[in-house]
């Protein structure tokens, strides 16, 4: 990837988190019934457990997902 | 007079009592004794087909099934300062069974790895102080199968913004690993022969720092992004995995003993409306091995009614190579590390499925206490021709 395009990316990534800060909206506890849906959780939910675990085995990558990152088993 | 004036001091004493008694909050009675807040039981099986073993140098049956059942309870209690304490205990017991595991020692069924059992329990506690929004908590782990052992630690931090609209998390973790070095059985020095021999145990370890910070949008919006530093030392491959190199000689798989990982996950989860759901990730992943990997995936639950949801998915994984792969008879005697196991060579994977969550408010199926009940299904296929389904049940009681 060339300098040029890892810039861009970047510039990218940092005008979109400022977008997002910047959309910002207080929200009361009142308002927050969709939020706290058991499916707006962010992260893996429980049932997905073991699918996350045969990613880890059968690819390259892990972490970044509040799993496994590495370690505690003969995994990559 | 005197009698009079006793009786208005007494009176106006008494009005003010009575202000200070309404003064009370009973709604901040906060439980001191250890009570039961959820357990949760998730079974899954899971079933692999595929022709690229490493077991037999990047040729040979992948074909495997799981069977991981895993029990997990949480505990809570307040103390005198109003910290909810929280303890967790989870038991996992996996069963697989492994056509290419079988191969060690070149006989069906006679391998020590074609079928093992995995027990992994584990303990947490964190300490949270909802007023302040802070969050301190540790935790350890196990892990034993017949050729791993592992010991975790961990230690996490966690602290809410004013509003209690953003939170940033802060983790380390430690794994303390032992690898038992079961060679193949023609690459075995003494007694080889033999099926009681004392395997040797090599050290693996892994050492991990996470930051996360999660914000609310708005009422429909929320966002997170982790990022991981995983440092590993030691023995990084496994000892039964064979290469065969171009002049048909048969090596065990040597790999650099330092890895460094950098995985980077965003999340946006969005509230469509009354009923449909946005579950939408992405990661990025690098190491020092080479592999560059991009993870998308997209779930979109929606509800039937109140209580019932499906939830299909998508997630889409590309990965390169890492340095030191080549397939079956490639690998040269001037190649310093090598190694014919696929899940590290460059490919492409599709995984798609559905799931059902019951949530109904007197219990799933008349059962008070069961509070959920969720069931995925999912199909996994690598362009390399690994393909392999999995289905998961979760039941959540309260």
């Amino acid at each position: 990837m060339s300098k040029k395009t890892q810039q861009l990316k970047l510039a990218g990534l940092a005008t979109a988190v400022i977008a997002i800060a910047a959309s910002c909206t207080p929200v009361k506890e009142y308002q927050k019934s969709r939020l706290n849906d058991g499916e707006m959780t962010l992260g893996n939910r429980k049932v997905e457990k073991t699918e996350n675990s045969f990613q880890t085995y059968r690819e390259g990558a892990s972490g970044g997902n509040g799993g496994k990152t590495g370690g505690g088993c003969g995994c990559n | 007079m005197k009698k009079l004036c006793l009786t208005l001091v007494g009176l106006y004493i008494g009005y003010f009592a009575g202000f200070a008694q309404d003064k009370t909050d009973s709604s901040k009675y906060k439980n001191h004794t250890l009570s039961f807040e959820e357990a949760n039981i998730v079974s899954s099986y899971y079933q692999q087909t595929g022709n690229n073993s490493a077991v037999t140098g990047g040729i040979g049956t992948e074909k495997l099934t799981d069977l991981s059942n895993s029990f997990d309870v949480k505990l809570y209690r307040y103390d005198n300062q109003f910290r909810k304490h929280t303890w967790g205990f989870e038991l996992g017991i996996d069963h697989y069974t492994s056509a290419s595991s079988d191969m060690i020692d070149l006989k069906a069924n006679s391998s020590a790895s074609h079928a093992d059992t995995r027990v992994y329990p584990s303990i947490t506690w964190t300490r949270e102080n909802e007023k302040k929004g802070i969050t301190i908590g540790g935790g350890a782990s196990y892990s034993h199968e017949f050729d791993y052992q592992s010991f975790g630690l961990n230690l996490n931090f966690a602290k809410k913004t004013n509003d209690k609209s953003g939170e940033f998390t802060a983790k380390i973790q430690a794994y303390l690993d032992q690898v038992k070095l079961v060679y193949p059985i023609e690459l075995r020095t003494g007694n080889s022969n033999s099926r009681h021999i004392d395997y040797a145990s090599t050290p693996r370890n892994s050492f991990s720092a996470t930051a996360g910070w999660s914000q609310i949008i708005n009422q429909h919006l929320q966002v997170s992004a982790e990022a991981d530093v995983i440092a590993q030392q030691g023995y990084l491959g496994l000892p039964f995995h064979r290469v065969i190199f171009n002049d048909n000689s048969t090596h065990v798989e040597t790999l650099p003993s330092n890895r460094l990982k950098i995985p980077i996950g965003l999340r946006a989860n969005y509230f469509l409306g009354d009923r449909i759901i946005l579950r939408a990730y992405y990661r990025y992943y690098t190491d020092s091995w080479g592999i560059h990997a991009n993870t998308a995936s997209l779930e979109i639950p929606v509800k039937i009614t109140a209580f019932v949801s499906i939830s299909p998915f998508y997630r889409y994984y590309i990965q390169t190579a890492v340095k030191y792969f080549a397939g079956y008879q490639v690998h040269t005697a001037a190649d310093e590390f090598y190694t014919s196991n696929y899940d590290l060579s460059s490919f492409n994977s599709n995984f798609f499925g559905a799931g059902i969550r019951l949530t109904p408010p007197k219990g799933v199926f008349g059962f008070e206490h069961l509070n959920m009940l969720e069931l995925r299904y999912g199909h996994y296929a690598k362009n390399t021709g690994m393909q392999s389904n999995i289905i998961s049940l979760n039941l959540k009681f309260k």
